[in-house]
């Protein structure tokens, strides 16, 4: 940890090193590996503990200015005035600018080309900026904003998808409130499907719309040079924002740098550019000096995105030996005025479980409410949440242990892409060896037991009121698989130390530990002392934004090639310096070898390298195998506690089973599955955006008093993570597909089944809150009275 | 953004004794549109005397400035990280005397007598104290933004109770949000970092 630790640039000497293909050959896949999925620190650990990092809310530029929004506080108005003369006359005021400023004028697209100007006076949901400003110090800018005058025309609003479509709802949209046509799946017959089962399930669903809040704000600080802008952004994606920036500003990529070295999470909310980034740079070129945009946390919680709210009415039909007959899912969805609010919520119907009759059918409407954004495995948990008690309920009709339901339905290949096979599926063992190492039919017997007991008393509450249920779910994750593009550099200096160029972000996931071990498995050379440099448009190469479990899958290969690559131009130039055939040669770390001979060569006395004191490796992402789908499976599995007085669910234990190819680095794969199940229990549990429905429409929780996420209370401490570790040749150079959202996705509907094993009753909306469970016990207990 | 009637004056004369509010715009009378509002001098500075880390500073502040903008904004410290400025999320914790507190529900002025521990003051020169090296040990984070105020409440948390059980740890840890959840490995680091602290190997 100190800087006096180890300086050893290599491993111990015998350790074996992957070979080196020829030029233009790909990599064979590793087998044995010594530094690849291994329980490694991370790299950036020193960085992160000590202050060391300088997150981008964390910048300080001298003379740097503060500069606040003034938003809309209605879900639907018009900007009616706006007199801006009283925070102009604020002394340690720079600047204010609206709608009515020539450079503001910008025309912004929130999606498909549409949103309106950057500070359009005619506001679609609440928290639309109208203007903004720049001060001396975040007070002044927010008092300046407090004394700016706004007027404005309150219109009728939707704000619930479910009301969207009302007779007497309000036409917020033209050409009317629906968004698109309805997004229609159809595969073998549904009617015939469900004629051929022996048991039907269908029940209504509502899944509450969820937000990300990632701990470090939304925000950038926007600095120019001359005609040269960098922006410090906290960002998944340095590059998208460049794009996106250099687009609204009409500047050349090559004047705009976007910086992002750390960033405090994103979860999705920080794919795009927000406002503040170009608003920050108008401010900036207009003061003539640095300005700090950074949201307070309530803004971000009104238009920094959302999971959508989703309603679902799913119906499945099973065979009496498990075999499902037939699926069908329709459902609805809002991601705000201007975006779809469902979509991917019907993948898992589609495409996780064997079946040959499918219909989804989903349906998006505008509401007057901040946009969704991109949210861990979009619509996945969503789906999930109907699907998997769905089958847990069709899973005790016929008498079949849920686990072995889901075993029996394990589909050979992807059939939401039309029987595409995957290039390897681990649902089976995730499902099986997960079962076993969670002691799984064991406490099946056990809760049944106390559960039956409990019944038999009549279920009113009486001792023990605490019952503890088990349940399961299982998942594939869409994507996972990456692509190109992405290009990564890998340097070595003289002295035989190396250096880490890449594009992507480390979102918190352990991408630069992930990479820097692909370096050091290749090279020899200790992951320690690799320095990675990354995420700057500046000075990294390409990649894309972290999201989606793409990033392993995508920047891992790259940095594979670029690493095999700086190998190859080694071993050329120890071939001309040995005049010995390059095949002859064998690269072993810190030496280069002769085979078959007693000979060998110190890498860094390869006089090519030492006359030009660095050499380069340059690896590109190529393109995946055609006609493969690479994709993440995932069973978790968890023991709950009901407490049947005040309806309160406690998480005792979880396992996840995650198959997401090889595992890159231990600690990290580790600590994504415990994040994934943390955010699953808040999905499951706790969180709901609350929209003041019927009423004003304004957002009620915009805190984390009142939205409430998972504390150290809430989450279990007996988490288990076990990789079903499957060796894929065919996905990628590395073996390794995504891991980032497969974590979360199954995780609040093996809750709500293990809340049904504790004591019989389901929950059909989420979060299964005390009231909503205590109100679904009470029903229970109704329906058995009114039975005797 | 505020109504057009200035009725909540009596609401920011409360805060500008508390300090959190402000003094730039005079009170007007009712019905007054703000263009008329006529400015004043911002808040005075006045000098105090902070004690950081084992070090005494002196710093011109505002009355109204939190201790967490104080050492961010003004100092450079910026290990202490802020997360919502409302004392709900705990990215901003410090010790003040040992004891763990959200810097940004205190104010710089009412730090002054008082001994301030942030996250750079556990460093020892530049190696990391015990229980950044329990969190870096066990992977006790994701992205690291909530990670100075946790390793401040476990601080304050050992100081207290050297020995903590696990129940006693989760509640030392639960004024601190981690959205990325990496609890589990916080527990496990808290309990390392325990025996780190009273010697028990490295």
């Amino acid at each position: 940890m100190s800087a006096r630790d180890d300086e050893r640039l290599y491993h111990e000497q015998g350790v074996t090193l992957p070979e080196t293909p020829p030029p233009s050959t790909d990599p064979p896949p590793w087998r044995e590996t010594l530094t690849v999925g291994k329980r490694r620190s991370r790299v950036d650990g020193y960085e992160r503990l000590s202050g060391a990092a300088i997150y981008p809310s964390d910048m300080q530029l001298p003379g740097m200015l503060h500069a606040a929004f003034l938003r809309c506080p209605h879900p639907h108005a018009k900007l009616t005035s706006l007199d801006t003369r009283a925070a102009r006359a604020l002394p340690g005021v720079h600047a204010v600018i609206d709608d009515t400023t020539p450079e503001a004028a910008i025309d912004w697209n929130y999606q498909g080309g549409e949103g309106g100007r950057l500070f359009a006076g005619h506001c679609r949901f609440e928290g639309a900026p109208v203007a903004a400003v720049a001060a001396e110090t975040p007070h002044i800018a927010r008092e300046a904003v407090e004394a700016i005058v706004a007027e404005w025309e309150v219109l009728p609003h939707v704000s619930d998808a479910r009301d969207a479509d009302a007779e007497d709802a309000p036409r917020i949209r033209d050409g009317g409130n629906r968004i698109g046509e309805p997004s229609i799946y159809t595969r073998g017959d549904v009617a015939q499907g469900f004629a051929e089962a022996d048991a039907v399930v269908e029940r209504d669903f509502h899944t509450a719309c969820e937000l990300h809040t990632p701990l470090e704000l939304h925000g950038c600080v926007a600095a120019w040079d001359g005609l040269d802008l960098t922006i410090w952004e906290s960002t998944q994606g340095c590059f998208r924002v460049q794009e996106q920036v250099a687009g609204y500003l009409d500047l050349p990529l090559s004047r705009v740098r976007v910086v992002g070295h750390y960033m405090g999470g994103g979860f999705g909310s920080k794919l795009e550019t927000g406002k503040y980034a170009v608003v920050a740079a108008l401010l900036a070129r207009r003061t003539g000096r640095p300005v700090k945009l950074v949201l307070t946390r309530e803004e971000t919680m009104l238009v920094c995105g959302n999971r959508p709210a989703n309603s679902m009415h799913m119906k499945v039909g099973v065979r009496k030996d498990g075999t499902l007959t037939a699926i069908e899912l329709t459902g609805r969805g809002s991601g705000g005025f201007w975006r779809g609010g469902t979509g991917l919520v019907d993948w898992l119907a589609k495409d996780l479980y064997a079946c040959p009759n499918v219909r989804t059918e989903l349906t998006s409407w505008a509401t007057n409410a901040g946009n969704q954004r991109p949210f861990r495995a979009p619509g996945h948990p969503q789906g999930s949440w109907a699907l998997e008690q769905v089958l847990d309920e069709l899973a005790g009709t016929i008498g079949i242990d849920p686990v072995e339901l889901r075993l029996r339905n394990v589909p050979g290949e992807s059939q939401a892409r039309g029987g595409v096979p995957y290039s390897s599926t681990g649902l089976a063992e995730c499902l099986r060896d997960g079962a076993r190492e969670f002691g799984w039919e064991e406490a099946r017997r056990r809760t049944r037991e106390s559960r039956e007991a409990w019944l038999a008393r009549g279920g009113n509450g009486g001792a023990p009121h605490r019952l503890r249920g088990v349940g399961v779910g299982g998942c594939v994750w869409v994507a996972g698989g990456g692509g190109p593009p992405a290009t990564v550099l890998v340097r070595m200096y003289a002295d035989g130390s190396v250096t880490l160029n890449m594009g992507a972000a480390d979102i918190g996931t352990g991408t630069r530990t992930v990479m820097a071990s692909i370096v050091a498995e290749e090279l020899g050379v200790r992951l320690e002392t690799i320095q990675v440099e990354n995420a700057d448009t500046g000075t990294t190469a390409f990649s894309g934004p972290s999201g989606g479990s793409k990033t392993v899958p995508t920047d891992g290969p790259a940095t594979r090639d670029a690493t095999v690559a700086l190998k190859q131009q080694l071993l050329a130039w120890a071939s001309e310096q040995l005049d010995t055939p390059r095949e002859n040669l064998r690269y072993a770390g810190e030496f280069i070898e002769v085979r078959g001979r007693d000979q060998r060569l110190k890498v860094t006395d390869v006089e090519r390298l030492q006359r030009r004191r660095s050499v380069v490796g340059v690896g590109h992402r190529g393109p995946n195998q055609e006609g493969l789908a690479i994709c993440p499976f995932a069973a978790h599995f968890c023991e709950v506690e009901v407490d049947t007085l005040t309806g309160e669910v406690r998480v005792l234990r979880f396992l996840g089973a995650q198959d997401s190819g090889r595992v890159m680095s231990r600690k990290t794969f580790d600590s994504q599955v415990y994040g994934g199940i943390a955010m699953g229990i808040g999905f499951g549990l706790t969180e709901e955006r609350v929209l003041d429905r019927g009423q004003t429409g304004k957002l009620c929780n915009k805190s984390w008093h009142d939205y409430k996420l998972p504390t150290a209370m809430d989450v279990p401490a007996d988490l288990v993570s076990l990789p079903i570790e499957l060796q894929d040749d065919r996905c990628n150079n590395i073996g390794a597909k995504g891991l980032g959202e497969p974590v979360t996705i199954p995780t609040a509907s093996a809750i709500a089944n293990a809340i049904h094993d504790a004591c019989g009753v389901w929950i059909d909306d989420t979060p299964a809150s005390p009231p909503r469970v205590l109100a679904a016990l009470r029903r229970q207990r109704d329906r058995k009275e009114a039975r005797r | 953004m505020r109504d057009r009637d200035d009725s909540d004056a009596s609401r920011r004369n409360f805060l500008k004794t508390v300090g959190l509010g402000s003094a730039a715009l005079a009170s007007a009378g009712a019905g007054q549109g703000r263009a008329e509002l006529a400015a004043v001098e911002p808040e005075k500075l006045q000098k105090i005397l902070l004690s950081i880390n084992g070090r005494q500073l002196s710093v011109l502040v505002e009355a109204r400035w939190t201790l967490l903008f104080v050492l961010r904004e003004q100092l450079g410290l910026t290990g202490t990280k802020v997360g919502c400025e409302r004392g709900e999320c705990g990215a901003c914790t410090v010790l003040l005397d040992g004891v763990p507190r959200y810097a940004c529900l205190t104010l710089a002025v009412e730090a002054v007598g008082h001994e301030v521990t942030t996250l750079e003051g556990l460093l020892d020169g530049e190696d990391l104290g015990p229980v950044q090296r329990a969190f870096v040990e066990n992977d006790a984070y994701q992205c690291g933004y909530c990670t100075p105020g946790q390793v401040m409440a476990a601080e304050g948390l050992l100081r207290e109770n050297p020995a903590p059980d696990l129940e006693q740890i989760r509640v030392g840890v639960s004024g601190n949000l981690c959205r990325c959840g990496a609890y589990a490995n916080i527990f496990r680091a808290v309990a390392d970092a325990a025996k780190l602290r009273r010697g028990g190997g490295a």
